[in-house]
């Protein structure tokens, strides 16, 4: 008797096993470029961090300056960064220095634009997750479906398109240049009490000690984490509304049910249980703000800065904070950017694959954690 | 519809009450007029569709929640005070008129803080005043010896008819006048469902209650009065015994013997 379920020969077959080759070889090809790309990196990376006396602490602890090589005669080579030259020479008379080449950034460390970045992050999620969580919550839960609601959502989508330079380009205009509003420039000076009454209007007094404005902060960490903030509030908003979306609707009747406002509803039945996305949502934001340069490459970063943001100030407390918010700062993805533009030399490639590396490592732990993290939140929070 | 006795103590009193998802476009429930007895279960029966859970969602303002829904026509009283007046909070009402839902739906936190819930939202924040009420709702829901060992484990971790029990309990610790439950049962099965009709057996001395059911078995097991509707009418009303042993209306002899629905 013959075997009813025999297989039958015939393109669906022949088609399935070309599907399943052609999926696997694309996943497959993923992991690969994964692979291949931290493989070099850490190969070509991993040896900056350590020297012949083990850990190499003042990669992490220095910040970057000119690396002086001093040449023998009989060809042995000295590395000196800049700030030590002096002290190296007195504590060295001895050596007579046929050569002396010096090259830009290859010497201390990353310490300013590693601060920088943190800086950088901190203030700019501090903003965005503000603004995102209360803009996620009115479309969310206030906001009534129609048109207006459409028109929001559309203008929210187009600014997650908008290219990054230009949000860069936006908050120099915005937040750096100092100037006239356009209209007001044309066709004479202005007073003093025109030009008062105006700027008054814009800027809001901050203390004693200056004005909070929106024009003419020069580059600055508050101007570039606050142009990163609006880069990023698309994502935000959109990730915590998902994430709020996805509460049970059973919460919010029970809650309501039991006499609650909406805001207690809110606050009590929503907001714990869309907390876990929403932490996801922020970490995400921070990898992508982490790693951003065009928008700080005119608002924020400074290529070379010799002390570290805030460092320079002698004001106390707000005054303080003040002034590092106006500083301007180094930043890891523009560091990175500068060395990539230096020419190639033994001399300065540890530095360039070093601070690839650690950047590569600070990135991939966040989004770990971000993703460690939200399994925790999730085991204790099942619904 | 048949004419029906006069409810001597009514705690709801509904008089031409028609309520509308769009704007009053198409109502779903049409003109409606009965009263609801303090202190007894009142059942809602008829076909999917019927109105019955909708017009249960009028009694504690629920579609205030859906921006096109509203009250149509006539007037809802509880307590003798129309509920759709200006002057009515929702929430104030909510606290009056508790809701249990079809699907149970306890807060993944402790069983005692589910339980606390509404206590906290009225802002009591005494501990030995809440573990009090706690205990006394627990009780009041027949939970209390199960779960008085694990008041601090996750309510998530009870099975479905005692999660379900929880949010009775949850509904009675704020004190509510009514109990409105919405098939409450459905996602039960018959043993943990004897044991909410068991328990809505014993509320009915403290609360007025009315519940909308799917089965008509549990409709006469458990209920004094029942209405019956279709297709947003109240086809009748009457004692529960009269209704399922004598019907009046041939629409609801139809129904309760299976022929349609």
């Amino acid at each position: 008797m013959s075997n009813p379920f025999a297989e039958t020969k015939g393109g669906a077959k022949r088609a399935e096993k070309l599907g399943r080759i052609g999926f696997g070889i694309a996943t497959y090809m993923i992991i690969a470029f994964a692979i291949t790309i931290f493989g070099i990196i850490t190969y070509q990376g991993l040896p900056t961090l350590f020297n012949s006396d083990g850990f190499n602490s003042e990669f992490l602890t220095e910040s970057p300056q000119t690396l002086i090589v001093l040449k023998e005669g009989d060809g042995t080579v000295h590395k000196v960064s800049f700030s030590n030259i002096e002290k190296w020479k007195a504590d060295n008379p001895e050596i007579q220095i046929e050569e002396e080449k010096r090259f830009s950034y290859a010497g201390g460390g990353i310490a300013g634009p590693l601060i920088g970045t943190a800086l950088l992050v901190i203030i700019c999620m501090l903003i965005s997750l503000v603004v995102g969580i209360s803009a996620a919550i009115f479309l969310s839960e206030y906001a009534r479906p129609g048109n207006f609601l459409n028109t929001i959502r559309l203008a929210i989508l187009n600014l997650a398109g908008v290219p990054s330079i230009v949000f860069g380009l936006f908050g120099f205009g915005f937040f750096c240049l100092s100037r006239w509003l356009p209209v007001l420039r044309y066709d004479r000076d202005f007073t003093q009490a025109e030009q008062d009454a105006v700027i008054g209007f814009f800027r809001i007094p901050f203390m004693d000690h200056g004005y909070v404005s929106f024009e003419g902060w020069g580059t600055s960490l508050i101007a570039g984490a606050i142009t990163l903030a609006i880069m990023v509030l698309p994502i935000i908003i959109t990730a915590c509304e998902e994430s709020l979306r996805a509460v049970p609707k059973g919460f919010r009747e029970a809650s309501l049910a039991l006499g609650a406002s909406k805001w207690q509803m809110i606050r009590t039945a929503v907001l714990p249980y869309a907390f876990s996305g929403m932490l996801t949502a922020s970490i995400l934001g921070v990898t992508r703000v982490a790693g951003e340069t065009a928008p700080i490459m005119f608002t924020a970063a400074a290529a070379a800065k010799a002390t570290l943001p805030g460092a320079e100030s002698n004001n106390g407390g707000l005054f303080w904070l003040s002034d590092l918010l106006t500083d301007s700062v180094q930043a890891m993805p523009y560091h990175i950017y500068t060395l990539a533009k230096l020419p190639e030399s033994e001399f300065t490639k540890p530095m360039q694959q070093g601070s690839i590396f650690v950047f590569m490592v600070l990135v991939m732990s966040l989004a770990g954690l971000s993703v460690f993290l939200r399994n925790r939140i999730r085991k204790s929070l099942k619904w | 519809m048949s004419t029906q006795e006069v409810i001597s103590s009514p705690i709801i009193t509904l008089d031409d009450v028609s309520f509308s998802y769009d704007m009053g476009k198409t109502n779903t429930i049409k003109n409606v007029s009965f009263d609801i007895p303090e202190k007894q279960v009142t059942a809602f029966i008829g076909p999917s569709g019927c109105g019955k859970s909708t017009l249960l969602r009028c009694f504690n303002r629920m579609n205030d929640l859906i921006e096109t829904a509203k009250v149509t026509s006539g007037k809802i009283e509880i307590m003798g005070q129309d509920i759709n007046a200006p002057t009515v909070d929702a929430i104030e009402l909510r606290k009056q008129v508790g809701m249990v839902f079809q699907k149970y739906n306890p807060f993944p936190k402790s069983i005692f803080e589910n339980v606390a819930y509404g206590l906290r939202i009225q802002g009591i924040k005494n501990k030995s005043d809440l573990a009090t009420a706690v205990e006394k709702s627990l009780r009041g829901a027949a939970l209390w010896d199960e779960v008085k060992d694990r008041l601090n484990s996750s309510a998530l971790g009870l099975s479905g008819g005692q999660q379900q029990r929880l949010c009775i309990a949850r509904t009675i610790a704020v004190q509510p006048k009514v109990i409105l439950m919405d098939e409450p049962c459905s996602a039960l099965d018959p043993i943990a469902t004897a044991k909410v009709e068991e328990l809505i057996n014993e509320l009915r001395e403290q609360f007025s209650i009315v519940i909308v059911t799917h089965s008509m078995q549990q409709a006469s097991r458990i209920s004094d009065r029942t209405a019956f509707f279709y297709l947003g009418e109240l086809i009748e009303y009457s004692d529960t015994t009269d209704l399922f042993s004598a019907p009046k209306e041939k629409r609801t002899e139809d129904y309760i013997s299976g022929r349609f629905g």
